[in-house]
């Protein structure tokens, strides 16, 4: 090796490389930097041996700890399912008034009632349970099977017209369409009804009419009755429209609304949270 | 040792590695200011974790504590809230703004005397100076062969230094909990991981800013030079060599050759007793510079050497370029501590100080959030009613339970308020308990009867009153409906 050349003017020696009169001062890497790299290296080594590293033609090596990431996002599922169930025991014991009145199991139910309301039932009752036309609105306080805690229980699990045994059913004849009633009497019934709620006329005529073909469901003077699913005609309800075109429709030929039954496709838990969720947005009684 | 070439200024090369400085010890008013500036802020640091503060059962007893699990800092008889970070803001704002002020009154003050970097630098001067000796003694035995005395002398330095850091690291954490309490489990091994791992941290941090990267931190990491430069006037005070009265420089024997011979001569004798005690390495004697952190201990130096050669003290003073100029023209010195730039500085921090000052007594420590609910706006009841849905937070910000009852103005007669899953209440208005220093949020239903006129939005007013204090907290909202 020839003697180090050591530039003048920094005192620094230099690599000895030269072009056209410039020299490359030889600044070697700091000698910590240095140690670090080093260490990384022997770092890297233990790695290889302790952690899954080198692929290999039909897996890869698993190393000594047999650490996986799969394993451990498994691992991590599993104990949020575990801390789950344990409160789920609880819930599944508990009756929905027990609850509601336990704050930790209420804080639980109205989440996971959120969820499952989300994912469920939402297509339907809306994202705000406000329904829509046909699809009863679950804010407010009218109620064709009741607002009760173990009604709402009840009716999210047997649903609507569906394939349960004990399925919610409320029919209504086709007046018009099975020609029960004339298209006249029809109107005038239509008018009676409407005034039950304040507006349109009531005759003589039109109450007669409700009498004999009405009042066996929806009861005297037009309350409804909640054991047959019959709607309180006095409110300011109208699940398919409060217009005498709407109701002239319906008397005519019933729209009949439909509803899974959702116990056995929910679990206990879930169906309970939800009674509690749908209670809680403010319409139940 | 410096080289020749970065004696000149106009010469200086492109290229430096770092060098090691091996400032000497020096004693004097500025030494004096320096070590009392040291002793109150390492005592404030280290030791205002244990002071005590009783603010009633409900709450910790902790003069100063950042409580981050419960969210809650605490300074003496103030309680902040995550929500009133802007009292922070304020005090970072006048932070700067003094930062300003120092610098336009005498300059780097906060560097020389103030900063951590600069305080924590002088106390691990002083451990180094304690076990290898002054700047000469450490000089050689840097220089010759290593020896056991010397490793002794090191590793003697090291532990020292090492204690230092890591009690500054442990005292840290006190802040962020119950001091007495967190010493006990941190030595017996029950303090939380988080804990250990920011003591290990700051002892890093300490030692190696401190023991080892010193002047560096300030020439090549810290911003503040930069910003200090942009920031000062020719009126600010500096640490400055009196050129006027210093050059040309002789050594006493020769400047009385000199003299003698009928020449100028000036009062620096060329001793580089300034540069010596440095702390960041810089002669003073270039003029104001990037490197120069302004901590007097030049003055001293100086001061003191001008004492033994007989000449006057204060040949490197706190003084300003004008002077200079001003003093070879045979001008008096003039200073001006009051000017646009210092009034305006007061001014502003005055201002925000005030403004700060206010808010806080003025704060209310109970406060009702309102959130209306999006989906839906709101709902018809059978009866014709409208029913709006709200979630409401009560905050409590003392540290008793309180009760209150909630109510809303703006409404037509015969509107009921409902607070889901509160029972208790006066008058139609629901009495909701809040547990000390702490927030309950709950669901609020407002129904407005049939028949009541309302606009399709109705500004309405949230009303939460201390049921014993009368304390209230009014929130504004609105109230929605199709409008009729």
């Amino acid at each position: 090796m020839a003697q180090k050349k050591i530039d003048e003017i920094t005192g620094v020696a230099t690599t000895g490389h030269e072009w056209d009169g410039l020299e490359e001062l030889n600044t070697p890497l700091p000698r910590w930097w240095l140690w670090l790299f080093y260490i990384c290296i022997v770092w890297a080594i233990g790695y290889y041996f302790v952690y899954p590293s080198w692929p290999l033609i039909n897996g890869y090596t698993k190393g000594f700890l047999g650490y996986s990431q799969r394993q451990a996002a498994l691992d991590d599922v599993a104990a949020g399912a575990a801390s789950r169930t344990e409160i789920g025991k609880a819930l599944s014991a508990a009756s929905l008034d027990q609850i509601r009145a336990d704050p930790k199991m209420l804080e639980f139910a109205m989440a996971n009632g959120k969820s499952a309301f989300g994912n469920n039932c939402a297509p339907c009752h809306g994202s705000g349970a406000t329904g829509s036309p046909g699809y009863p609105n679950l804010q407010d306080d009218d109620w064709l099977w009741g607002g009760s805690l173990d009604a709402i229980q009840q009716t999210i699990t047997v649903g609507a017209r569906s394939v349960s045994a004990d399925t919610r059913q409320n029919v209504m004849p086709s007046f018009g369409k099975d020609g029960l009633l004339t298209p006249e009497q029809i109107n005038t019934v239509a008018d009676y009804v409407l005034s039950l709620s304040g507006s349109g006329t009531a005759t003589d005529e039109g109450k007669q009419i409700f009498t004999d073909n009405c009042v066996a469901c929806h009861g005297e003077g037009g309350v409804g009755n909640q054991e047959l699913g019959a709607p309180n005609l006095t409110d300011k309800i109208w699940l398919y429209g409060g217009t005498k075109e709407a109701i002239v429709a319906q008397i005519t030929e019933p729209k009949l609304g439909v509803m899974p039954t959702w116990g056995g496709k929910l679990d206990p838990v879930t169906i309970k949270s939800l009674a509690i969720y749908v209670h809680d947005l403010g319409g139940g009684t | 040792m410096r080289s020749e070439n970065t004696e000149s200024v106009g010469d200086a090369p492109l290229y430096e590695a770092a060098r090691k400085n091996y400032p000497a010890a020096v004693s004097g008013r500025f030494r004096t200011i320096k070590w009392t500036v040291l002793i109150i802020t390492l005592g404030l640091y280290y030791l205002l974790p244990f002071i005590r503060w009783d603010r009633g059962p409900n709450a910790p007893d902790q003069a100063v504590l950042v409580d981050i699990a419960a969210r809650r800092a605490y300074f003496f008889f103030i309680e902040i809230w995550p929500q009133e970070v802007y009292y922070l803001t304020g005090l970072l704002v006048m932070a700067a703004v003094t930062l300003f002020l120092m610098n336009a009154v005498a300059g780097r003050i906060w560097c020389g005397y103030l900063c951590p970097q600069t305080v924590w630098t002088d106390l691990f001067f002083a451990v180094e100076r304690f076990f290898e000796g002054d700047r000469r003694d450490r000089m050689l035995r840097d220089r010759a062969p290593w020896q056991a005395g010397t490793m002794a002398r090191k590793a003697g330095k090291h532990i020292v230094w090492l204690l230092i850091a890591w009690w500054t690291g442990g005292a840290w954490v006190l802040y962020f909990g119950d001091a007495p309490t967190m010493v006990k489990q941190v030595f017996t091994g029950q303090a939380s991981a988080s804990a250990y791992v920011f003591i290990g941290l700051l002892t890093f941090t300490t030692y190696a800013l401190a023991g080892f990267m010193r002047e560096q931190v300030c020439i090549y990491m810290c911003p503040w030079p930069r910003i200090q430069a942009a920031l000062t006037d020719e009126w600010a005070l500096n640490v400055t060599y009196r050129n006027d009265r210093g050059e040309p420089r002789y050594s006493v024997k020769h400047g009385e050759k000199a003299k003698a011979a009928g020449l100028a001569v000036g009062d620096c004798i060329d001793c580089k007793a300034c540069i010596s005690v440095c702390p960041t390495g810089v002669d003073i004697r270039h003029g104001p510079q990037l490197g120069c952190i302004q901590c007097g201990l030049c003055i001293d130096a100086c001061d003191d050497v001008m004492k033994k050669v007989g000449r006057h003290t204060g040949l490197i003073g706190y003084d300003t370029d004008i002077n200079i100029t001003r003093r070879k023209a045979g001008k008096p010195a003039v200073f001006r501590v009051v000017r646009p730039r210092t009034v305006l500085y007061v001014a502003i921090l005055i201002g925000i100080g005030g403004l700060m000052s206010y808010v806080l007594a003025h704060r209310t420590l109970v406060d009702v959030n309102v959130l209306h609910d999006r989906n839906p706006l709101y709902v018809t009841l059978k009866d014709g009613g409208i029913r709006n849905g709200y979630t409401v937070r009560f905050i409590n910000k003392r540290v008793e339970p309180r009760t209150f009852a909630l109510s809303v103005d703006g409404l037509p007669a015969g509107s009921i308020i409902e607070a889901q899953g509160v029972t208790d209440q006066a008058d139609g208005k629901p009495l909701v308990a809040v547990s000390p220093d702490t927030t309950r949020e709950l669901r609020v239903l407002l129904v407005v009867p049939a028949g009541a006129r309302v606009e399709a939005s109705t500004k309405i007013d949230f009303r939460a009153v201390d049921t014993e204090s009368g304390e209230a907290a009014v929130t504004s909202d609105f109230f929605k409906a199709a409008g009729n």
